[in-house]
């Protein structure tokens, strides 16, 4: 592929969306700093071998699973130029990101009704990991459910196209990011003691 | 800036709104406008940066004695003009903390990465002009609040720029660990920030605005460096925020990532288990990247500097290539060797030495090259030439200190001695600076339209190399006879007595040599007003940079963008009447194109 090629705005519009998949590598990389300090910790004697991850935590892995799936669904039917069915499925998409959060904030609570606590003197160092390692990840659904909300925006205002949907695309690379970034951080969790 | 206007009209480029004085000088998107402005915030924190290293220069040669200037410039720090010795600490960790990632990754990196990569790869400006200035704005304010840190009442941050805990991850450790250490946080945390916008935008730029023609093996050697450099940022600044938050954590949240069993003035803290060590793994895993991406840029600069003052093409273009992905791929992988004496496994250690030595081979790679490219070239020996060429000096002889702290069996014995100070500061700190002395001279006429004098470059290019040398140099001996680094004063230790006439000798050059710098600083501020006006191409040099007009236009070339025919390095190719051809100058017929 010869990237000197092409007119400026396709050269510009390329040079966007690569952007958006070079700052994904280093959020992962991030993620990588947590997840490798998490391994390397887990020789600690004061680390839980034992621990059950909270049920909340399994059911928004599907919430964010089937909200990665709307969002696609939203994409597609603005391909086809359905707006109607587009504006449908990207609020579903939003909704379900909002259950994401509220859900793993009760995962929270139900580790701390088993008893742990996540800072202060009292707690202990894995679940302070869990907590940090989803905290931040919430933050990414944050920022993801902002740029949401601006495809939402946009899209009332009619800017996509089915030729012209740049910003979609984007937010939509960003939301898959996000959702495979937990179903790793979930498996990760879940397999590594 | 008359110019301005009528050359604004170009067809392929949608800005055509009026320019302000605040979308111009301020806010301004445009990349070598952006570039000015990081040399310029760069060079204020240099200054700073320097009257720091000299401050506490002066504690080394004549410990404890009064000194109007630490009177007057540390206020209560200095009672009586005494240095107090929480504030040795502190100047010693901003000035790294400023050296590292204000100077050299921020003024270095961005002044001409921004500068360079549009106008040598062919492009407009760069992909997202707007991420550009928020970079750009980010990295002022992170300077704004380390600056300051330094007023804050109980200290600013003392725990060394490589901010070890415990001092760093206790409140309560030391002076400087409540809110001075908080600030430290807060200013690097906007500081990576601007530094990913900031690499995300050089790296999309190079792959994907390069003009007509511009194959990534006709790249200039600056443009592979600037490259390479922001992908090793965008891997392992990261890393940094994640060792940052895990440390807030510990910090204000109570939790014990780092932290195990301590005690302080007899009190029992609650943290148990933690360990400092792991912080070290997660900080060197930026902090050896770190070193290369300061001096790649430097090396990038002084490849192309060389070759068109040499008249030559570069030696070995493609193995210079080569050599840049050995280092950033091996830059990962070595940042054990920091370690050795960190309580970590011996065999990691040995594993460790082995990934640093190999590092050794794609730098010989590179001091080679150089060489050779100098060899039987018809050499122009203007002050951006004679920094290039003691830049190769300075990173040789600090390379070579290298290969003894990277092999663990050897480093025990000079460990945290003043031999490693003059190693890092010649290999990256002295080199880099020369790389980006070398930037300024050779492109100050592309950035503001004028030349700088020569002769006051003459003066301080000798005066500043020997002054390095004359401070760096001893340092390798009092280094190997056992001084310590970091200590307020030897004068407690009789086995230390010997040397403190070198430690004088060393500041007097320190000093000399920060002075000489004001020489420098005349020459850059004048040289923006009345300096000689510029040619086009002063030092006729073949890439795409020097086909721009003078005066700086919105969309760097009035018409088209040009196409380019043939690699950055044609200098005294055969068969051509001039000494050089620039890129953009089509080959003849039956020309080959060369490619070392």
């Amino acid at each position: 592929m010869d990237l000197t090629q092409g007119t400026a705005e396709e050269k510009n519009r390329r040079a966007k969306k690569m952007m958006l998949w070079f700052g994904i590598i280093s959020l992962i990389m991030s993620f990588a700093g947590w997840t490798s300090a998490f391994v390397v910790s887990s020789s600690r004697p004061d680390w839980l071998k034992d621990f059950q991850l909270p049920n909340a935590f399994l059911i928004s892995t599907v919430v964010i699973i089937i909200s990665s799936l709307t969002f696609l669904l939203a994409k597609n039917a603005l391909k086809r130029d359905n707006k109607q069915q587009t504006t449908l499925w990207l609020l579903v998409t939003l909704v379900l990101g909002v259950v994401f959060i509220f859900n793993q904030f009760s995962g929270f609570q139900q580790i701390i009704d088993l008893g742990y606590n996540f800072t202060g003197p009292t707690s202990n160092v894995t679940m302070s990991y869990i907590y940090l390692i989803a905290v931040v990840h919430i933050l990414h659904v944050v920022v993801g459910l902002i740029c949401l909300l601006v495809v939402i925006y946009n899209h009332f205002k009619q800017k996509y196209t089915a030729s012209n949907m740049l910003g979609f695309e984007l937010a939509a690379t960003f939301w898959h990011f996000i959702d495979i970034l937990w179903v790793y951080l979930f498996l990760f969790l879940y397999f590594v003691r | 800036m008359s110019a301005h206007a009528d050359t604004h009209a170009h067809d392929d480029h949608g800005h055509h709104h009026k320019e302000t004085f605040v979308t111009k000088y301020i806010f301004s998107q445009d990349h070598k406008m952006i570039a000015k402005q990081y040399l310029i915030t760069g060079t204020i924190m240099g200054v700073i940066g320097i009257i720091m290293s000299l401050m506490f220069r002066m504690q080394i040669a004549w410990p404890e004695e009064p000194n109007v200037i630490f009177e007057a410039l540390l206020g209560k720090w200095a009672p009586e003009g005494v240095m107090d010795a929480d504030i040795y600490l502190a100047l010693v960790t901003i000035h790294g903390t400023i050296m590292v990632f204000f100077v050299l990754t921020a003024g270095l990196s961005g002044t001409f990465s921004n500068l360079l990569i549009p106008l040598q790869i062919g492009a407009r400006d760069m992909a997202s002009g707007f991420l550009n200035m928020v970079s750009y704005w980010l990295f002022f304010l992170s300077s704004v609040v380390m600056v300051l840190s330094l007023f804050v009442e109980a200290g600013p941050a003392a725990a060394g720029w490589t901010i070890y805990p415990p001092l760093s991850a206790l409140p309560m450790a030391q002076g400087g660990s409540g809110m001075g250490m908080t600030l430290w946080l807060v200013s690097m945390a906007i500081f990576i920030a601007s530094s990913l916008l900031g690499s995300l935008n050089y790296i999309v730029t190079v792959l994907n605005l390069r003009t007509k023609g511009m194959t990534m093996t006709r790249l200039p050697l600056t443009i592979w460096a600037f490259f390479i450099t922001a992908v090793i940022g965008v891997i392992s600044f990261p890393v940094l925020l994640s060792a940052a938050l895990l440390l807030i954590m510990d910090r204000s949240f109570g939790t014990s990532f780092f932290l195990s069993d301590i005690f302080i003035q007899g009190e029992v803290l609650h943290y148990q288990g933690g360990s400092p060590v792991l912080f070290e793994h997660l900080f060197w895993f930026l902090g050896h990247p770190e070193v290369y991406i300061v001096i790649l840029p430097a090396m990038g600069l002084v490849s192309e500097i060389m070759a068109a003052n040499s008249r030559k093409p570069i030696f070995g273009y493609r193995a210079m290539i080569a050599s840049i992905l050995a280092i950033a791929f091996l830059s990962t992988i070595v940042w054990g060797h920091h370690m050795f004496i960190s309580g970590m496994n011996p065999f990691l250690g040995s594993v460790f030495t082995f990934t640093t030595l190999l590092i050794a081979i794609p730098s010989a790679v590179k001091a080679f090259n150089w060489i050779t490219t100098l060899w039987k070239g018809n050499l122009q020996m203007n002050p951006a030439m004679l920094f290039s060429i003691g830049f190769v000096s300075t990173f040789i002889t600090g390379g070579l200190t290298g290969i003894i702290l990277g092999d663990s069996a050897l480093d025990i014995n000079v460990h945290d001695t003043y031999f490693v100070v003059a190693h890092f500061h010649l290999v990256m700190g002295i080199s880099a600076l020369y790389g980006m002395f070398a930037g300024i001279y050779h492109w100050y006429p592309k950035m503001f339209g004028r030349m700088l004098n020569k002769n006051l470059g003459y003066i301080h290019f000798w005066i500043t190399a020997i002054c390095a040398y004359g401070v760096f140099f001893p340092m390798h001996f009092i280094g190997m006879a056992g001084l310590p680094r970091r200590y307020y004063t030897n004068s407690n230790f009789p086995l230390f007595d010997d040397l403190a006439n070198v430690n004088v000798v060393i500041t007097v050059f320190a000093l000399i040599g920060g002075a000489v710098q004001i020489i420098y600083l005349y020459n850059f501020f004048i040289s923006i007003f009345y300096g000689k006006k510029a040619e086009q191409n002063p030092w006729k040099s073949t890439t795409l940079e020097w086909t721009t007009p003078v005066e700086h236009i919105h969309g760097n070339w009035p018409g088209e963008i040009p196409h380019v025919h043939r690699w950055a390095y044609d200098y005294s190719k055969p068969g051509h009447d001039v000494d050089f051809v620039p890129q953009t100058v089509p080959l003849k017929d039956g020309e080959e194109e060369l490619q070392h």
